[in-house]
């Protein structure tokens, strides 16, 4: 989930039809968006206490299963008001929780997915760690 | 009653908007702004918007502030407008600051500390020149690389917390209060005061912030660390009964470390304020820091003397969609209200021009008409012991106009309003006959 919370919508789009050909789902909620009051510490670590609200996109959806046995739910709430999102994320959670279809989904969405964040991350802290303030190279100066 | 319905403005009212829309377009002959346009390149008043609007969104945030033309305290109040049409799914576990993706972290008062000082995309040490170049289509630029450390970085009052130095934070029973849920009342806990403060005017904040380092209430504050970066959002849906990461969010936190207080069972600490804002808002951040720790005065035994410190104050004028509110109402039609001012000061002109017609028979000296006009300029001040002696106070009132009984709207429950009916019993402005004595 928290891979595809931090997804675009048309790149989990594109992901699933390359896996194949995505099943048919029936939505039972939403898409919808809605609020969630994000909640800080005083201090960090102290009491909680209501820092403001976020936008945020929900929905649930049910796929049959492959083998023609029971149903699975997908739940999905990510960030944002990208309802395409929202409903291809529950759609994705579905498919994980049925086991013909969970390893071929995770190694065709998620991982891809899960790759490109971590570069994304890696790039932001190859950033900050350009701009860290190396003060031994001062003292050395001095001596 | 404080308004009376007018009609006959709707076609003028219907023209000033479509005038609007086309001043707000411009020069047709330049392009149109785009949202990601002002999401990357005002991501600063994007940052102000959210975090005053009280509302994360980068895309909403950019379309208010087109909307608004750039008017940011106007884009946030249509920020506040719209959450309201939205359905609350959860809150979220509180956030992990120590877990953040720090884009920058420094600290003032450790120059070596696990992490580093990481500078970040700061303004800070720019030399504050106009740039030229950005006036032209500047050059694709990219920032410098380096090999990431993924050492731990702590937040620095924790690693002062170790040695026992600085006062501990103390986790609460009890849900937080919520402004958007209940309204403000007082004592208003500190969580309540960390939101309303969040969600607070930054120049307001600002200014109380530096009031207190001049001498208003100072509590010699060190910036203990900022950081900014992002962290995760986590919820726990009902219906799954576990807590699922829904994404991330960028903040700014400030941790203030301030001076001492002790007693006879814990030996002396620092004590701290704390500043945590929605997107990239050092500035607001260590104002709110700064505030908080102020506002904590009468708990740490301290006196309470200066604005900051005065919680009531602070809270009750901290929120500019609030305070916009009220002063720019006094621009609505007021016509009944004038109405009966203008009778008011026919009968104290009245009065007194027959007070002197009086004067002038039993004295048999002729007094010009005009001299009880002008003693309004020469005549001194009447003798109103609390407005004389509180001038400060005494400008909030003749600025602010919410003596109860005036509006009817707008002093009950308004400190303002109770501020100025306790000094000094001023009296009801329509009973004085002194022109001299009106109370403003």
């Amino acid at each position: 989930m928290a891979v595809l919370a931090r997804a675009d919508g048309e790149t989990i789009g594109e992901l699933l039809a390359q896996w194949g050909d995505p099943p048919g789902f029936t939505r039972l909620r939403g898409p919808e968006s809605g609020l969630v009051m994000v909640r800080g510490r005083t201090g960090g670590n102290g009491a909680a206490f209501n820092l403001g609200e976020v936008t945020v996109t929900r929905c649930t959806v049910r796929v049959p299963s492959e083998r023609g046995g029971g149903d699975y739910v997908g739940h999905a709430y990510v960030t944002g008001r990208d309802e395409r999102r929202a409903e291809l994320a529950a759609l994705v959670d579905a498919l994980l929780q049925d086991p013909v279809r969970r390893d071929a989904v995770r190694s065709a969405v998620i991982e891809p997915l899960a790759r490109a964040q971590q570069q994304a991350r890696d790039l932001v802290a190859s950033k900050a760690a350009a701009t860290k303030v190396q003060f031994f190279s001062m003292r050395t100066m001095r001596t | 009653m404080a308004y009376v319905a007018v009609k006959g403005g709707e076609r003028a009212i219907n023209n000033a908007h479509a005038w609007l829309a086309e001043t707000r377009r411009g020069d047709a002959s330049v392009p149109d702004m785009t949202l990601p346009q002002i999401e990357n390149q005002l991501a600063r008043a994007v940052d102000r918007v959210m975090g005053e609007g009280s509302l994360y969104d980068r895309e909403l945030a950019a379309l208010a502030i087109k909307q608004a033309q750039g008017d940011l305290i106007e884009a946030a109040f249509l920020l506040r407008a719209y959450r309201t049409t939205l359905p609350r799914f959860a809150h979220s576990q509180p956030i992990d600051t120590a877990r953040m993706q720090v884009e920058r972290r420094i600290s003032a008062i450790f120059k070596d500390l696990p992490g580093g000082q990481v500078l970040g995309p700061t303004y800070d040490y720019t030399h504050r020149l106009l740039d030229f170049e950005l006036a032209e289509a500047p050059e694709e630029v990219m920032a410098a690389m380096a090999a990431p450390d993924h050492a731990a970085m702590p937040r620095v009052p924790d690693i002062l917390g170790e040695e026992g130095l600085i006062e501990t934070n103390r986790d609460a029973d009890r849900e937080p209060g919520d402004l958007t849920r209940e309204p403000l009342t007082f004592p208003a806990d500190r969580d309540v005061r960390l939101q309303a403060l969040a969600r607070g005017d930054e120049g307001f904040l600002l200014a109380l912030g530096y009031s207190t380092q001049r001498g208003y209430g100072g509590s010699h504050p060190f910036a203990g660390e900022i950081r900014m970066g992002a962290v995760s959002i986590e919820i726990e849906p009902a219906e799954l009964g576990f807590a699922i990461d829904i994404g991330d969010l960028v903040v700014t936190e400030c941790q203030m470390v301030n001076q001492f207080k002790g007693s006879k069972t814990v030996p002396p600490q620092f004590t701290r304020g704390y500043g945590l804002v929605f997107g990239f808002s050092e500035r607001k951040a260590m104002s709110m820091a700064l505030v908080d720790r102020a506002m904590r005065a009468a708990e740490l035994g301290e006196d309470t003397t200066a604005p900051a410190q005065n919680i009531e104050f602070v809270l009750y004028h901290s929120d500019n969609i609030e305070a916009t509110g009220f002063v720019e109402h006094l621009k609505l039609p007021h016509y009944v209200d004038f109405q009966s001012e203008l009778q008011n000061i026919r009968r104290m002109r009245e009065e007194v021009a027959r007070t002197a017609e009086q004067a002038a028979v039993t004295d048999s000296v002729k007094v010009a008409d005009q001299s009880a006009e002008t003693t309004t300029d020469t005549v001194p001040s009447p003798s109103l012991p609390g407005l004389t002696r509180q001038p400060a106070l005494q400008r909030q009132g003749a600025g602010c106009r919410v003596e109860p009984g005036n509006d009817g709207e707008g002093g009950v429950g308004h400190s303002f309003g109770r501020l100025v009916s306790d000094l000094a019993n001023v009296p009801d402005p329509a009973k004085i006959t002194d022109p001299t004595g009106g109370g403003e």
